[in-house]
């Protein structure tokens, strides 16, 4: 893959195609971690982390095993058994070797495996008919489009505290409001590309 | 019958899942951009939920405890599975339109969370009822949603003309930014209402 197309990726994944305020993918912890900022960070990182190595994974299974075999209608429980095994791997092997890393984490790393956007950015590279390189590729950077968003949005809800809302807004709603604010600022990134 | 009318009311109303509980909020907010979409992907995940139900309810016994959540996935995404094919055969354009969110229901907070909650813990018949109220539940909310949106966004309810020509529909509420904002106003009038029934019903 060219260096400009890696970068066309990369923009589109992070910016034009944003998981969250564009795909409407990771929504459940997104409304639920970003109360604070350190959370969100560690929400962030997780996430970027597993996506990538079930992208690369999931491509791999994909093309040596479904493919190869001729069993495409397998797609959906062999990728969500991929992924709820890696996240459990990962679990096991941070807790052995990286223990620091795996107190920080905490509770998230399991959470991501009903995650909607892990699960959806397996199937997104399928759709993209995207080889190995471009797989990982979209799979980290769409983890960083999440970060980012998630990292935005707990600032801003950070300051709804001192906010003056209607009662009846109060937790869920006026979260979701502000969230509508900020995919609305998201959504002057459409038409961008790179030039070739 | 008077308690599948109760759990009937508790999942369509009082324990609605996206307006009371707040989870499966993923597809509510991508397929309600119109009342068939809406439609057609609240009664997929209904079906799903109450085949799983069913399932779980049958082999709660028998799954062990430790690797309870890997045989609930696996259970789903057969039915995924199979309602994914089965839309794709007969009902092809709703496929199209829907999308991804078809095999995205494997992971729809709603199922597992009913699975872990009630279909693990209570009969067979309870849980094939629950499955439905739940179901039911979730289709409402989508309906009302994207009555909402398709009715201001475009002017049409499913896809007939209700306004006149002369209607400038504003179609950033069926884009993202709207479906984000109107989930918001709809969440907090619902639970406004509920909260007045309940004061009227104590007095």
């Amino acid at each position: 893959m060219s260096f400009v197309e890696i970068i066309s990726l990369s923009l589109a994944a992070i910016l034009v195609e944003n998981f969250i305020f564009v795909k409407f993918l990771g929504i459940c912890p997104f409304i639920g971690v970003s109360k604070k900022t350190d959370t969100a960070i560690g929400m962030g990182l997780a996430v970027i982390f597993v996506m990538t190595v079930a992208s690369a994974a999931t491509y791999l299974v994909n093309q040596y095993i479904l493919i190869k075999f001729d069993l495409n209608y397998m797609q959906t429980v062999a990728f969500i058994l991929i992924i709820a095994a890696l996240v459990q791997f990962v679990e096991m092997f941070l807790m052995k070797m990286i223990p620091s890393l795996y107190q920080a984490l905490g509770i998230y790393l399991p959470l991501i495996t009903t995650n909607c956007a892990v699960l959806g950015v397996a199937l997104l590279n399928v759709t993209k008919e995207l080889n190995f390189i471009g797989s990982v590729i979209n799979g980290c950077m769409s983890g960083v489009g999440f970060a980012i968003a998630i990292i935005l949005f707990s600032t801003i809800r950070e300051r709804l505290v001192f906010a003056d809302y209607p009662k009846a807004f109060e937790g869920f709603p006026i979260a979701l409001v502000s969230a509508s604010l900020l995919s609305l600022a998201f959504m002057g990134f459409q038409g961008l590309t790179v030039f070739k | 019958m008077k308690k599948f009318l109760k759990q009937l009311i508790d999942g369509l109303f009082t324990n609605n899942p996206v307006l009371v509980q707040l989870i499966g909020m993923c597809p509510t907010l991508a397929t309600s951009t119109s009342l068939k979409n809406a439609i057609g992907m609240g009664l997929s995940a209904a079906a799903v939920l109450i085949c799983s139900n069913v399932v779980i309810s049958v082999l709660r016994k028998i799954i062990p405890s430790k690797v309870r959540i890997a045989c609930y996935i696996v259970i789903i995404a057969g039915f995924v599975t199979i309602v994914d094919l089965l839309m794709q055969a007969y009902l092809p354009d709703l496929s199209v339109s829907l999308g991804m969110y078809i095999p995205l229901i494997v992971v729809n907070c709603i199922i597992l969370a009913r699975a872990e909650a009630f279909a693990s813990k209570n009969s067979v018949v309870a849980s094939l009822f629950d499955g439905i109220a739940m179901g039911l539940g979730f289709t409402f909310a989508l309906c009302l949603l994207s009555i909402f949106r398709e009715l201001i966004g475009n002017g049409t309810i499913y896809g007939i003309q209700v306004f006149g020509d002369s209607y400038e529909p504003i179609t950033v509420i069926v884009q993202t930014p709207g479906g984000f904002l109107c989930l918001g106003i709809l969440i907090a009038a619902f639970q406004v209402i509920l909260k007045k029934i309940k004061r009227r019903q104590r007095s």
